[in-house]
């Protein structure tokens, strides 16, 4: 019960990294009709870059600072090769930022090598947040940071980490940011105008491009805030692009492609189904045998239906994907059908 | 999509058409001839991989070129296909199947397009960048599945078979090499002729019609989901065979043939050879067999060469090497092309000092990186380069900044000389269509 407590906030912390990236990600999409394919290696970049400042300032100036020179690069590759395909259509748009993130993979490597790097949470952020105890009489206490070991000789502890927690944060806060900026300052009403009404706010005086490269610059930076702390609290590695990517996309299909909304619930759902599953160790035989059908584990399916949840739980965001796309095509929030 | 270009107005004669005799003879002999003038081992392996190659990104282009379907998950089929083949080829070593192993490729065909029906149901429900996600989805999924059923897809170690099965037919065992490069050569042509074939059909016209303006097509009448779908599970039955062609020539099939990688070299591929043109796959697939076998030996930074070359080939010609070419036979053939040579020397020549500078310079970071343990000094063709002191760094950047500067002077020039070429060839063009 504590445990699944725990299990729930991991998937939750999941989730929510899920969702910084799946907000910039959005927001160049609807706005540039851009599937930014290099998003994920905007991530990766966000790492490492993080990780080399932090090695040299610090975690605090590496937050700030990262984001900020991988904001700059995206906006720069905006600049001089997106704007340039814009007229070849989408498809040349796509496979542009496929171009740059097989490049972002080789550079990384090239850069900071093969092997993972040890970027390791700063010292304020090691250890447990809080610590769930469940004594033996059966009462529970949340103790904050790590309980002593006094009292776990004799009572079941489930520490929750620090780095999960900061994330959340973090990500509530820039939630939080990304929402105040887009409905109150000024320039974000001009980028949600120019959402639908491009050529109406360059008629009144904008310069749209310039908006463009900026929304673009401001959701790669989004990815390298992610990739900094996302970064600290899992792996930083070459083949962290990748296990990211193909769920960061799933996220947005399964969201609905443009809807900020869509792409919250999506990662917060996909967040929980890649974590908590991996706790549940039975499989569709045992639940077959349970109900009465205990040959269910042999002859031609069995080896499929002998597979753990554990087992399968990788699988569970695409099966989710092919689900929603029969059921709900357009995704669980989008409002366009193409 | 363009009309069927005569290859030359001399050629034709009624009631032959001599010009597409000539071409797809040509074609033929180049497939089967190949194997039989070139024995070396090195040469063999080329070849018969070139073969497979095509077949796959020809497949690949009935969905990016034809269909305007971006797939991210191509892979998939010629995988699956490829393992289904291998299956069956140990099946029929074990005499419990009788199925001859020149037709395994169609095994591998079959499993594919039963596996672009099932799943194409649910990727061709959506174009454009839905569809390029949903497919780049479906492949992980498939990818997680291959290690999670090791009773199929064999764990790490893969599915290894035997292609030589029962007795010589005629005196032909597929053990040699050359058999199967003969093989493979063999279906290499009849896939490309059946693919050629539908893009014909009226069903190859609708599809194109899918790709430029699918909300009219649904206005006269037709679906465009079932009509991408259609075209998804043909590609699919085609990566399929090459899958099964791919089983047969390495006799293992593992679990990285349907992974996202190989399905990336797929698009990158095709797209670099042109997916304008209905034989732009082909060099795609040539050159893919280039880049993975050759280059890479070559060198360590060929990924990195290749994604550069992508980059730079979706920005300067979207139509890839085809669309060069076809565009250089339209200047040939209005007299325009040989006021260009001149530019192209320059463009040539300026292009090689800076690539040769830029390789240089990269060379030497991945040698920093990868070999250190055998001191600074390396062989960069022919020369002998410190990659620890300044001398050889400033080299290469001055002769790659001396090289860029004059490829972007022969560039803007080139440009200006182009585009009156082009406006001029418009210009006889539209007064040969008044007169």
């Amino acid at each position: 019960m504590d445990q699944a407590a725990i299990d729930l906030l991991n998937g939750l912390s999941a989730g929510l990294l899920l969702f910084m990236l799946g907000a910039g990600l959005t927001l160049i999409f609807s706005m540039m009709g851009v599937l930014n394919f290099a998003h994920a290696g905007f991530y990766m970049l966000g790492a490492y870059v993080g990780w080399s400042i932090a090695c040299v300032a610090g975690f605090g100036p590496a937050l700030v600072l990262a984001p900020l020179a991988v904001g700059v690069a995206g906006a720069l590759f905006e600049r001089t090769c997106l704007r340039r395909v814009h007229r070849h259509g989408h498809v040349a748009e796509l496979l542009v930022t496929f171009g740059l993130s097989t490049l972002i993979l080789e550079l990384v490597q090239l850069v900071w090598g093969r092997a993972a790097v040890p970027f390791d949470p700063p010292h304020w952020l090691a250890g447990p947040a809080f610590t769930l105890v469940r004594a033996a009489e059966g009462g529970l206490s949340v103790v904050a940071g790590a309980a002593p070991a006094t009292l776990c000789a004799h009572a079941a502890c489930s520490p929750f980490p620090a780095t999960r927690t900061f994330v959340m944060a973090v990500a509530l806060a820039m939630l939080l940011a990304l929402w105040l900026l887009l409905t109150r300052t000024r320039i974000g009403l001009v980028i949600q105008a120019a959402l639908t009404h491009p050529r109406m706010v360059e008629a009144l005086g904008h310069d749209v491009p310039r908006v463009f490269m900026l929304v673009f610059g401001a959701g790669c930076a989004l990815a390298g805030l992610a990739g900094v702390i996302g970064g600290m609290t899992f792996v930083t590695e070459p083949a962290m692009a990748a296990a990211v990517g193909s769920i960061l996309f799933v996220v947005v299909v399964v969201g609905g492609m443009g809807s900020l909304v869509g792409a919250f619930v999506a990662s917060l759902l996909v967040g929980l189904l890649q974590t908590v599953p991996l706790t549940v160790d039975r499989s569709l035989a045992d639940a077959l045998g349970a109900l009465g059908w205990p040959g269910a584990g042999e002859g031609m399916l069995g080896p499929l239906l002998r597979l753990t949840l554990a087992q399968v739980a990788p699988i569970l965001p695409y099966l989710l994907l092919v689900l929603v796309l029969i059921v709900r095509p357009r995704g669980l929030f989008g409002t366009r059908d193409e | 999509m363009s009309e069927p270009r005569p290859a030359s107005p001399g050629f034709r004669f009624r009631p032959w058409n001599l010009g597409r005799w000539l071409v797809w003879g040509t074609y033929a002999l180049v497939l089967l001839g190949a194997p039989l003038a070139f024995t070396s081992s090195l040469a063999q392996t080329l070849i018969s991989q070139a073969g497979i190659a095509i077949i796959v990104c020809l497949s690949y282009n009935l969905l990016l070129g034809e269909g305007g379907m971006l797939s991210f998950g191509h892979a998939v089929y010629s995988g699956l296909g490829g393992f289904v083949a291998i299956h069956v080829l140990n099946l029929a070593s074990a005499g419990a199947l009788h199925w001859p192993v020149s037709l395994i490729p169609l095994a591998g065909g079959l499993a594919g397009l039963f596996f672009a029906t099932l799943l194409g149901f649910v990727t061709t429900r959506r174009a454009g960048t839905t569809f390029a996600m949903i497919t780049l989805g479906i492949g992980e999924l498939v990818w997680s599945m291959s290690l999670m059923l090791p009773e199929f897809f064999g764990g790490e170690g893969g599915v290894t078979g035997d292609r030589v099965v029962g007795k010589a037919v005629l005196g032909v065992t597929f053990g040699p090499q050359v058999q199967v490069s003969l093989l493979i050569g063999a279906w290499c042509w009849a896939c490309t002729a059946a693919m050629f074939a539908f893009t014909r059909t009226p069903l190859g016209r609708l599809l194109n019609a899918v790709r430029d303006n699918p909300e009219r097509v649904a206005f006269i009448g037709f679906s465009p989901q079932r009509v991408r779908w259609i075209a998804f599970m043909v590609a699919g039955f085609f990566a399929g065979v090459a899958g099964g062609l791919a089983a047969l020539n390495f006799e293992i099939v593992t679990a990285e043939v349907v992974g996202a990688p190989r399905s990336g070299a797929f698009l990158l591929f095709t797209f670099l050879g042109g997916t304008s043109a209905f034989f732009g796959p082909i060099i795609g697939g040539v050159l893919m067999v280039l880049g993975t076998v050759v280059l890479s030996q070559l060198t360590k930074a060929w990924p990195l060469y290749l994604g550069l070359a992508f980059l730079v080939m979706v920005m300067a010609a979207p139509g890839g090497i085809a669309s060069l070419v076809l565009a250089n036979l339209r200047l040939a053939a209005h007299g325009r092309l040989r006021a260009f040579g001149r530019l192209y020397a320059a463009l040539a020549a300026s292009g090689a000092a800076a690539l040769a500078g830029a390789s240089a310079m990269i060379e030497m970071v991945y040698h920093l990186e990868l070999n250190q343990a055998l001191g600074p000094m390396m062989r960069f063709g022919g020369l002998a380069l410190d990659a620890s002191h300044a001398p050889a760094w400033v080299g290469a950047a001055a002769l790659l900044a001396a090289g860029g500067i004059l490829f972007e002077v022969a560039r803007r020039r080139f440009r200006v000389r182009w585009d009156e070429a082009q406006v001029d060839i418009g210009r006889v063009l539209a007064r040969r269509e008044a007169a």
